[in-house]
């Protein structure tokens, strides 16, 4: 029962010769006969905070998965931090699509995180041996430090599905952060919280981003609560991707030539972005949330 | 069912004595204590996972795996033993399983426990067997509990502890938070097909205490009990382990007082344990509720 590597912390900036975070060249997916995307290009490097956008059932999820090595591309090639997507595995945090912990579970807030730290390890934690070594002192100061670096002190000590939807998307991300990822993949993180919630999750990780240098990618439904976070985006549509800077993909131009139909991109006062025109996405995947299983795309 | 002298005194040391007097009692304190704390541990996960359709199916199992064994004329033990785990192991061929949730699977599930009662009926009728066997098999008994019985007990519970002991971790990720723990490279489906396989051996321990369909009074009631008192993982599972000793003790010594049978006090005492256990929950949840007058609010606006 040897600790985690403590060596895997955060690394800050783009050091010279550092691999780029992520970098996916001419991909395609092709999920049960059918290709999910294809031509995808992509290149994030070190410390951005990069979203990945598009309507329902474009393969948002399916990206993620594709770095994470649970699907496989079918054509192209994609490293994260330098290695075949897989091989990266501690570190890379990640928080899977929403998922929701029954109320009846009585499991504390910080034992979710902990199983972040050495949940994948054989055996058993020795009762009363926290005291005693220092791994597992360490281990107490990580899980302690992220819960409060997301600010989930005051409930941690609660059962999870007794905590709110805000407050248990914080302490998943503590989960996802305990290791000292490089990589954080964030599937949807801001779905289902409220508009005040979903306001400062984006704020929580885009300062993570910054502080720690820590390399994001954020799948969401909704553009606006992390625009002006963004260093680029990716926005799947029509089974293309484009990637570039915000300014320069949420555009009219872009996306009408990604759909293949008219999309006119508005500009509130109040800086939000609203697309209209995108074409109602297909009836299948409207379930995609209750579907867990790897295969779904979306 | 005993003869006079076992009467509970006030004589705190003569009724010990007498408890002790026979062979068998001490067998069943053997047998009980440790089916108790194999059937805690495991039951503690079970209630976890939400697999408590699949543990009592499980247990149900057992009967017509006893049943066909004394019509066999084979051991009764290895009756058990295998009737259990080969259903553990059909339920894990489900393709989706988790150990319980799954419409799907629950239908599986349901229909694997009415086939095993029926052939339990079957067997019985087969071997024209007594009405006394039958209600000893589903509803427990603590008299013919021998001396290589006890042996294999131990051994048996003794493995899945080590099992579970070896995958403990990992298995309580993968119970909690699949989604992750399979992205972190933990084998979940094959955990769960392993946890089917030590719920099915579990439940095939307990049942030769407490019978087929009693069996929940270990598996389920001390850890749900365990886990209304505390959401800390490492009491709640000592916690869990201490209940179902003090009930299956108490268990005993009420069912040798008394005309009877050992599976009603094992159950009553872990019904009490639990009805207990969720009062106090809510009477304490609903006190530090009032106590804390900041928090209602909060919770309106954060859910």
């Amino acid at each position: 029962m040897s600790d985690p590597d403590p060596a895997a912390s955060p690394v800050t900036g783009a050091a010279t010769g550092t691999p780029p975070a992520v970098q996916v060249v001419d991909a395609a997916v092709r999920l049960g006969g059918r290709t999910i995307w294809s031509g995808v290009n992509l290149d994030v490097g070190r410390g951005e905070f990069v979203a990945v956008l598009g309507p329902n059932g474009a393969g948002k999820s399916t990206l993620v998965k594709a770095l994470l090595g649970i699907v496989p591309l079918s054509s192209g090639r994609a490293t994260v931090l330098g290695r075949p997507p897989g091989d990266a595995g501690r570190a890379i945090g990640y928080l899977p699509q929403r998922r929701s912990f029954d109320p009846g579970l009585r499991v504390r807030g910080i034992d979710i995180v902990r199983l972040g730290f050495d949940g994948d390890r054989w055996g058993l934690p020795i009762p009363g041996g926290g005291r005693l070594s220092a791994a597992r002192k360490e281990q107490r100061r990580r899980v302690a430090e992220v819960i409060e670096l997301v600010g989930a002190t005051a409930y941690a000590s609660r059962p999870i599905g007794q905590v709110s939807g805000g407050e248990q998307q914080r302490l998943l991300i503590a989960q996802a952060l305990v290791r000292g990822p490089q990589l954080l993949l964030l599937d949807e993180p801001l779905d289902s919280l409220d508009l005040p919630n979903q306001a400062s999750v984006a704020a929580l990780i885009s300062r993570l981003c910054q502080q720690r240098g820590v390399t994001v990618m954020i799948v969401a439904h909704d553009a606006n609560p992390i625009l002006s976070y963004l260093d680029r985006v990716v926005y799947l549509a029509g089974g293309r991707a484009v990637a570039g800077a915000p300014a320069e993909v949420i555009t009219s131009a872009t996306l009408s030539s990604l759909y293949g139909t008219p999309i006119e991109v508005l500009s509130a006062s109040d800086g939000r972005l609203v697309v209209v025109g995108e074409p109602e996405a297909p009836a299948r995947h409207a379930d995609r949330h209750a579907d867990h299983s790897p295969k779904a795309p979306g | 069912m005993m003869e006079a002298v076992t009467e509970l005194t006030w004589n705190l040391s003569r009724d010990v004595q007498q408890l002790f007097a026979y062979h068998f009692m001490v067998n069943a304190f053997r047998a009980g204590t440790v089916v108790a704390v194999v059937a805690a541990a495991v039951g503690w996960l079970m209630v976890l996972r939400r697999a408590s359709f699949a543990g009592h199916t499980l247990a149900v199992v057992s009967f017509p795996g006893a049943a066909g064994a004394v019509w066999l004329g084979i051991s009764i033990t290895a009756g058990y033993f295998a009737a259990s785990i080969a259903a553990a192991l059909v339920i894990a061929m489900v393709p989706g399983s988790r150990g319980g949730g799954t419409s799907r699977e629950s239908a599986v599930i349901g229909t694997v426990q009415a086939f095993a009662l029926a052939c339990g009926v079957l067997f019985v009728s087969l071997y024209g067997g007594l009405l006394d066997s039958v209600t000893g098999l589903l509803f427990g008994s603590f008299l013919g509990v021998s001396d290589s019985q006890v042996v294999t007990l131990l051994v048996v519970g003794a493995g899945v502890l080590a099992v579970l002991a070896a995958i403990g971790r990992p298995l309580f990720f993968a119970s909690v938070d699949p989604d992750v723990a399979s992205a972190r490279g933990v084998p979940v489906r094959l955990l769960g097909v392993v946890f089917l396989v030590l719920l099915g051996t579990t439940a095939a321990e307990v049942s030769q205490i407490t019978g087929a369909l009693l069996v929940f009074a270990l598996l389920v009631m001390p850890a749900a009990a365990a886990q209304q008192l505390t959401a800390r993982p490492g009491w709640s599972l000592a916690l869990s382990v201490l209940l179902a000793l003090l009930v299956t003790w108490a268990g005993l010594v009420a069912a040798y007082f008394s005309t009877y049978p050992v599976g009603f006090y094992v159950t009553t005492f872990g019904f009490a344990a639990y009805g207990l256990s969720a009062a106090g929950r809510s009477l304490s949840e609903w006190i530090g509720t009032r106590g804390r007058p900041g928090l209602a609010p909060r919770l309106a606006v954060d859910r």
